[in-house]
């Protein structure tokens, strides 16, 4: 166990990190150059073009110390979106040290300052890096100064480092030897090991990727899983060395994955503890946790006769993302599709980008909700997260919302702006403190559907880019709820009805109706867009119809020319949406949330 | 049977909005006319004998009235020699105003042309010169007076509306004038900015502005009502004819999917059976380089898949007054027209853009200010 050394890279968007991952990797040789791709650990097309990490990716690393000591370093690479904070905090419960990088010349950013907390939440050794120091604008000293006052590390002990041109690779590896602590725990003691991630293999189920805290684990042994008690025969144990390789065994304080003929990642739960059936721990892990979702959303294909081959793409995908909810939903505009729950909105982004590349689906998603409980008069309660579903409001006695705690971390400057944004979007100032001479925590309860949409966006260009934001549910409080339906030619398009806010409705109305005339094209009549509450229309717009688009002149016999264009044009256009007469582009119907930039 | 079109390359001067491949350097004409006889052989020596026959000739341009004499003789020998040429032929030539020599009329006369296309444009000289026209009104009249004398009776005129700043008013006199000429055809095309062109640019550059799309569509309403008031019949989006038989029967071959065959810089060839169409080269001294070595002066050709030739009928349909003929359709691509595009015809003709009827689709009044957007409703549905 002395030999093993478990960390994570944590780090700002665009320090930097993928690269010195692929560096390790490359520096210890279990990958050919030959092999090699960048950002090796970014397997899916949307991080790489991110540049962000959402499933999180571990690594055995071999390695052969200067102290001529053979030791398996093993990278646990985690996600960075405050969706997946849970994720994150799981995957660093897994290891003993962090490796935090910053960029020599853009200094401490916000987000950096987040994933320290996190990282010193679970008792993690971090030791600073400084990377990109190569960089012409690298300012090497006035980084240090950051990591030592506003970071409260030793900068002395900071590696520096340009993972681009391989400069102080060694160094993390002989960081990671000498100054990560070894993992602790018993190898004799039951088998007590945390779940942080799981994936699905098509030909042999779940994999499960976790940490042995303490025991051992080998195929044959029956585990249990503590949250639900549900017992599998464990086929395969092993290392990731980007493929998987088998092992006989992993003991206390190793990082891998085992098989069991687990049927969907669903069966396992990120932050659940895995032990023996007839040998059971008597504690699990610490801070397991149910995935939640916040966020509804219906998903449709714009094709409507596409509905089977959306069904079939969000039963494979379920098996690789545990923490997305469906079931069956339908619509007048839009007819068959799935009401879906997710854990935020990028979250909801990844699974619309993953079913249209993964499985060439064309979607249209609705406006995203939060989940609203409703009592009516004769004390039936119901919870309802489909304006389609929203009772006669006549019936209802009381409304209540989700509320989050949100915690913000800012430098002194942007106070202002956050608090405007925040009580803006009906929030509430709890407390706040400053953490030093120039940075603020705030600390806000705010509606859960106030910050679904933008809210994030919106702070991180408030605060350009200095903003970190982290938030936890706090329980529902009575609201006064709206249904905001939207009419199109007279129509009532029950897939652009939203739930607000009384006090923001007609604003809401009038901005959905503004944004719609944005994102629907001319055609070939007038279009009337109103928003109404009920029977009063309280916002409309028109837009105007074609007056013209015919080609005068055919060039004589030159056919060819206009065949090619009206097929260029037919590929190049945007998938609409008949709904009634009228053409609605996919982004119409999330567009109506958006707020202005 | 197969039409011919011959096209030549000259003008002497380009108008400021024609993107038609012409050069202004006339000493270019006698090659050119050697090019040209030598590019006749060649094709003709490859076709099959289905082709030989030709009941369409047609000389556009460019400003095929700047041909001489001899050099137009000595083409229409050639065709003559190489082609049967059918009686009651179609052969037309297109005349611009201010490029005749006097005699010129008699001439095409007696070469065998019965039907001539006059580049009118219109009967304003402020609008002749935004358009960059090299003659005045009067002389547009002259010669359409000169014409009938020569005894044309087969009298097309070419006009222009939509042009920067024009009113309804200019419009119909520009209309009532043409007809009192008694024409057996009207060619009324909208004003466009083509890119490469000089009109283009000036619009890019902000110096002309472009008259609205919806007074632009009030002219063309106005062009339907009146033309057809008058008795012409509509048969084509920008074609007017005086009676069934005056329509360009040249042109309808393009429209029909019938043969042709086209010689000269840009001229493009049709071949129905094999499904081929082939352009030649854009540019005269490689058209006349290529010839000169014993080349075939062709650019580039394609065979259409089904799917082209169906966006083809879609789009060529609709264009035709007469509309996309569904037996037709149907027997052609073994489909279910009425079935394959229900969602766009139940929607256009709620709309009133379209009348669909058991035998054909065609577009309405409304409908054809729309033709492009409609036509593009259809060819999204062509998988």
């Amino acid at each position: 166990m002395k030999n093993i050394r478990n960390f994570s890279i944590i780090a700002h968007i665009d320090h930097g990190k993928s690269t010195l991952a692929d560096r390790l990797i490359q520096a210890t040789g279990i990958v050919s150059d030959r092999d090699f791709k960048d950002q090796i650990l970014d397997s899916m097309d949307i991080e790489r073009e991110r540049g962000i990490t959402i499933k999180s990716q571990t690594v055995n690393l071999p390695y052969k110390a200067k102290d001529g000591k053979d030791y398996q370093l093993n990278l646990i690479d985690t996600p960075g979106h405050v969706d997946f904070t849970y994720e994150v905090s799981r995957a660093l419960k897994s290891c003993e040290g962090a490796f935090l990088l910053v960029d020599a010349s853009q200094g401490v950013e916000a987000q950096t300052l987040a994933n320290l907390y996190l990282a010193l939440d679970n008792n993690l050794e971090v030791i600073p890096v400084i990377n990109k120091i190569d960089l012409p604008s690298a300012e090497i000293e006035w980084v240090k100064g950051q990591i030592n006052d506003d970071l409260g590390l030793d900068a002395e002990t900071a590696i520096l480092t340009s993972a681009k041109n391989g400069i102080g690779i060694i160094d993390v590896l002989e960081g990671a030897v000498n100054l990560l602590p070894p993992p602790k725990g018993d190898p004799d003691a039951p088998l007590r090991a945390l779940i942080f991630d799981s994936h699905y293999d098509p030909y042999r189920g779940t994999v499960v990727h976790f940490r042995v805290f303490d025991g051992s684990i080998k195929p044959g042994d029956t585990i249990k899983f503590m949250s639900n008690d549900i017992s599998y025969k464990v086929e395969e144990v092993g290392v990731f060395q980007i493929v998987r390789v088998p092992r006989k065994q992993l003991y206390a304080g190793e990082v891998g994955y085992l098989i069991a003929g687990i049927k969907t990642v669903g069966d396992t739960r990120c932050g659940d503890t895995i032990t023996l059936k007839n040998r059971p721990c008597e504690k699990s892990v610490s801070g397991f946790r149910e995935p939640t979702p916040v966020v509804f959303s219906s998903i449709y294909p714009v094709a409507s006769d596409d509905y089977q081959e959306l069904t079939d793409a969000i039963e494979k995908l379920k098996l690789n993302d545990a923490s997305l909810v469906y079931e069956k939903d339908s619509s007048a505009a839009l007819g068959f599709g799935y009401r879906c729950g997710f854990l935020g909105l990028l979250h909801l982004e990844v699974v619309q980008e993953r079913l249209e590349r993964e499985y060439d689906l064309s979607l249209i998603l609705t406006a995203p909700s939060v989940q609203y409980e409703i009592v009516l008069h004769n004390g039936q309660e119901l919870i309802i997260d489909n304006p389609a579903l929203y009772p006669d409001p006549t019936t209802i006695a009381i409304t209540r919302e989700p509320f989050i705690k949100a915690t913000i971390i800012v430098p002194e400057r942007y106070m202002g702006s956050v608090m405007k944004l925040s009580l803006d979007r009906r929030g509430i100032n709890k407390n706040y403190q400053y953490l030093n001479s120039s940075r603020l925590e705030m600390v806000f309860e705010l509606p859960l559907a106030e910050v679904v949409y933008d809210f994030y966006d919106k702070l991180k260009s408030v605060t350009q880019g200095y903003g970190s934001f982290d938030y936890e549910i706090i329980g529902k409080k009575e609201t006064d709820l709206v249904k905001l339906d939207i009419l199109i030619n007279g129509e009532r398009v029950d897939a652009l009805s939203q739930l607000v806010h009384r006090d923001n409705a007609v604003a809401r109305g009038r901005h959905a109706c503004a944004k719609l005339k944005e994102e629907i094209p001319r055609q070939m009549f007038k279009i009337a867009i109103q928003g109404s509450i009920g029977a009063k229309v309280v916002s409309r717009e028109t837009i105007s119809a074609y007056r013209k688009d015919v080609t005068a002149k055919c060039y004589g016999g030159d056919i060819s020319r206009k065949r090619k264009l009206l097929d260029k044009q037919k590929k190049g256009k945007k998938r609409m949406k008949m709904i009634g007469q009228v053409e609605l582009p996919q982004s119409a119907f999330l567009a109506v949330l958006k707020t202005d930039d | 049977m197969n039409g011919l079109y011959i096209h030549v390359p000259f003008c002497v001067r380009k108008c400021l909005y024609c993107n038609f491949y012409s050069v202004t350097d006339l000493g270019m004409m006698a090659p050119y006319v050697e090019a040209l006889v030598r590019e006749m052989d060649l094709t003709a020596a490859l076709q099959p004998t289905g082709l030989k026959s030709v009941d369409t000739l047609y000389f556009g341009g460019g400003t095929p009235s700047v041909l001489s004499f001899n050099h137009l003789g000595r083409i229409m020998d050639r065709i003559h020699h190489l082609y049967h040429v059918a009686d009651h032929a179609e052969i037309t030539l297109e005349v611009n105003p201010g490029t005749l020599t006097p005699g010129a009329l008699d001439d095409f006369k007696r070469l065998g042309i019965n039907r001539l296309s006059l580049g009118v444009q219109s009967f304003h000289d402020t609008h002749l010169q935004m358009l960059g026209r090299i003659h005045s009104s009067d002389e547009s009249r002259a010669l359409i007076h000169a014409a009938r004398k020569a005894g044309f009776n087969d009298l097309g005129l070419d006009l222009i509306y939509g042009l920067p700043g024009q009113s309804l008013e200019h419009w119909q006199d520009d209309l009532e004038n043409a007809l009192s000429f008694g024409p057996s055809h009207l060619s009324c095309y909208m004003l466009s900015f083509e890119p490469g062109t000089p009109l283009f640019k000036r619009m890019k550059k902000g110096t002309i502005v472009p008259l609205p799309d919806d007074k632009a569509a009030i002219l063309f309403d106005e062009t339907m009502a009146f033309l057809e008031k008058k008795g012409f019949i509509h048969y084509e989006i920008s074609n007017f004819a005086s009676s069934p038989g005056t329509q360009s029967r040249h042109n309808r071959k393009y429209w029909n999917f019938e043969p042709y065959t086209g010689f000269g810089p840009s001229a493009h060839s049709y071949t129905p059976v094999e499904q081929k169409r082939s352009w030649n080269v854009p540019n005269l001294s490689d058209y006349i380089d290529r010839l000169k070595k014993g080349h075939l002066p062709v650019e580039d050709s394609e065979t259409l898949d089904k799917r082209q030739q169906m966006i083809e009928a879609l789009f060529l349909g609709l264009r035709k007054m007469e509309g996309i003929l569904i037996s037709e359709f149907n027997r052609r691509f073994e489909c279910d027209f009425s079935k394959m595009f229900s969602a766009s015809l139940s929607y256009l003709s709620k709309n009133g853009l379209i009348v669909h009827d058991p035998a054909r689709v065609y577009l309405t009044r409304k409908g054809i200010v729309l033709a492009d957007r409609i036509t593009s409703l259809f060819v999204d549905r062509v998988d």
